[in-house]
């Protein structure tokens, strides 16, 4: 049985946990195993029913006094005790933050090795597995000599795509935890921004270099306010102190998956790339025609961004009328 | 207060990275090295908390000698002592690392552990996403991954980590550990002074041994390139109406 830990918040699988689900049932089949599903700290119908959609057979709920948020150490024991107790073949999650925490955590306690981030596995004796490096500039082959692989898929490795649409059926797991796993419990949250957010937008207006100033963002800002978008910028835009690092767009900022990405004034360096390439559609703007976010663009326009911005702006709203 | 911060020497990569023809490793021939991003933001967060704490920085390096130079540029920039835990390259797997580290760490402290180590989110070649949380587990310290916001009382430690839309809150008993993430600070220069100390400081020095975990290298590869016929639809402003066509066509009008 191929085992996939799902992320939930909010009442909601995440997608990347959809993610996870669509890359298991793949590979639960290379395996000739089963696909179950688990979810810690939750027992919500809906959720059981959005696994069982995507392909999962069983449920394993977990829930217990001590689970009331994420903690890693949380989940992480949580796992473990599923390694132990339901005997999985192999064990997946989704390559997101919590994901690679949660896992790595199980991986610990079990004294087990966890492969991160894998765009490619095949089950065997030795595990056969394609994994990103460099946040996915560069791939390593990589072999798994484990009991019990514990995976995790790469954040967009796979669309997530719903299965056969049959019902899951739930199950009580039974879990055993104290105190100390609260001590890396979420303790609180603090809300900063309501509404659409850069790894959600349909639209992110980015800026880099090009841009010239702090100030320079202003037209970026307006553009993408009238498409329900949102501004993200370059390392580089970072590092000169013109943005916050929450507007990142890169390896080490936010991976964005948008419907457009609207990319002016960025040269396109590796960092910045592997950032923005699961945007559905590039839109570049530069004054460099050989500049590499333009040969890797769908669409570009060849001009200064402050030329070409405010007169899409113009454009937009005469046709909003 | 003592303070660890665990960095990785990385290559500097620019518009693409290249790979050896051995498929074993990062064609570094063109390229400089840095420390790991996470690492850097890392390591001026412990400079800034000994500067308003009081204290030491000390900061480990697991590699080949040429890994010197990031603890060097570690001292430049503010780091107490540096440490190098000599291996045969700076490409062991994740729990090889990790058992390695830990044993490097457990000799530096004696019985007074460091009052907080930190760890970077990732490394920004490798990125197996596990080295610190191992270390910290087998230290028996808590661990939370992915903190751009550090704050220490007396017995406290309150990190943030940043979500979509927002900020979580962890608070930690001292001693801790924490995955830094880039983006806690935007790491200084160096000052000549920090640069004559870095060049003055005696680096400590540890051999490494520890055992092979399961995950093994096979080779390395640039991923299948994406090949755009990209479509230009203008120079300038002239081309507004065509990008607009092409919001439209998208329905993100």
């Amino acid at each position: 049985m191929l085992l996939v830990i799902l992320e939930h918040e909010n009442g909601q699988l995440v997608e990347a946990a959809r993610e996870a689900l669509t890359f298991g049932r793949v590979l639960a089949e290379k395996m000739g195993e089963d696909l179950e599903a688990a979810l810690i700290g939750s027992d919500d119908d809906d959720l059981v029913e959005a696994a069982g959609q995507y392909g999962a057979e069983t449920v394993h709920t977990a829930t217990h006094d001590l689970l009331t948020d994420y903690g890693p150490d949380a989940y992480g024991s949580v796992i473990a005790q599923m390694v132990e107790s339901l005997d999985p073949d192999a064990v997946l999650s989704c390559g997101s933050d919590r994901g690679n925490e949660f896992m790595a955590n199980a991986a610990a306690r079990l004294d087990a090795p966890f492969v991160a981030n894998c765009t490619d596995v095949s089950p065997g004796d030795t595990w056969e597995m394609t994994r990103v490096q460099w946040g996915g500039s560069l791939l390593e082959d990589a072999t798994l000599t484990a009991d019990v692989p514990l995976l995790t898929c790469g954040l967009h490795a796979v669309a997530a795509e719903i299965g056969d649409e049959e019902d899951a059926d739930a199950e009580e797991f039974d879990v055993d935890l104290d105190e100390s796993v609260t001590i890396t419990m979420v303790k609180d949250r603090v809300v900063q921004e309501a509404g659409v957010t850069l790894p959600t937008a349909p639209v992110v207006v980015g800026g880099g270099r090009g841009v010239g100033s702090e100030d320079g963002f202003g037209q970026l800002e307006e553009l993408a306010a009238l498409l329900g978008g949102r501004v993200g910028c370059s390392r580089a835009v970072t590092n000169l102190g013109w943005r916050p690092h929450a507007d990142q767009v890169g390896q080490t900022g936010t991976r964005i998956a948008p419907e457009i990405y609207i990319a002016s004034g960025i040269s396109g360096a590796i960092q910045h790339w592997v950032g923005a390439m699961a945007s559905k559609h590039i839109l570049a703007i530069n004054t460099d025609k050989e500049a590499n976010m333009v040969t890797k663009a769908d669409w570009a326009v060849i001009g200064d961004l402050h030329e070409v911005i405010p007169a899409i702006i113009a454009e937009v709203q005469s046709r909003k009328g | 207060m003592k303070i660890l911060c665990c960095v990785k020497r990385v290559p500097a990569p620019g518009a693409k990275i290249n790979v050896t023809a051995d498929g074993q490793d990062v064609d570094a021939a063109h390229l400089g090295f840095t420390t790991s991003p996470h690492e850097e933001c890392a390591v001026e967060g412990a400079v800034q908390l000994i500067e308003e704490h009081g204290g030491e920085v000390t900061v480990l390096t697991l590699g080949t000698g040429d890994a010197e130079e990031q603890l060097r540029y570690a001292v430049s920039v503010g780091a107490t002592h540096g440490v190098l835990v000599e291996a045969d390259t700076n490409q062991w797997d994740p729990q090889r690392t990790a058992q390695a580290i830990t044993a490097a760490i457990k000799e530096l402290e004696g019985d007074e552990p460091f009052d907080l180590i930190m760890f970077g989110n990732e490394s920004a070649d490798a990125g197996g996403f596990q080295v610190g949380i191992r270390t910290a587990m087998a230290l028996g310290r808590p661990i939370v991954q992915g903190i751009k916001g550090v704050e220490i009382s007396d017995d406290t430690i309150t990190a943030r980590r940043e979500i979509d839309g927002g900020f979580e809150v962890y608070e930690l008993p001292r001693p801790a550990v924490l995955g830094i993430k880039e983006g806690l600070n935007l790491p200084r220069y160096p000052t000549m002074k920090g640069r004559l100390a870095s060049k003055k400081v005696e680096l400590n020095s540890i051999t490494a041994s520890a055992a092979e975990g399961g995950q093994a290298r096979v080779k390395l590869h640039r991923p299948e390139e994406t090949v755009s016929e990209t479509v230009i639809l203008g120079t300038g402003a002239e081309a507004a109406a065509a990008v607009v066509d092409v919001l439209d066509e998208l329905g993100v009008l």
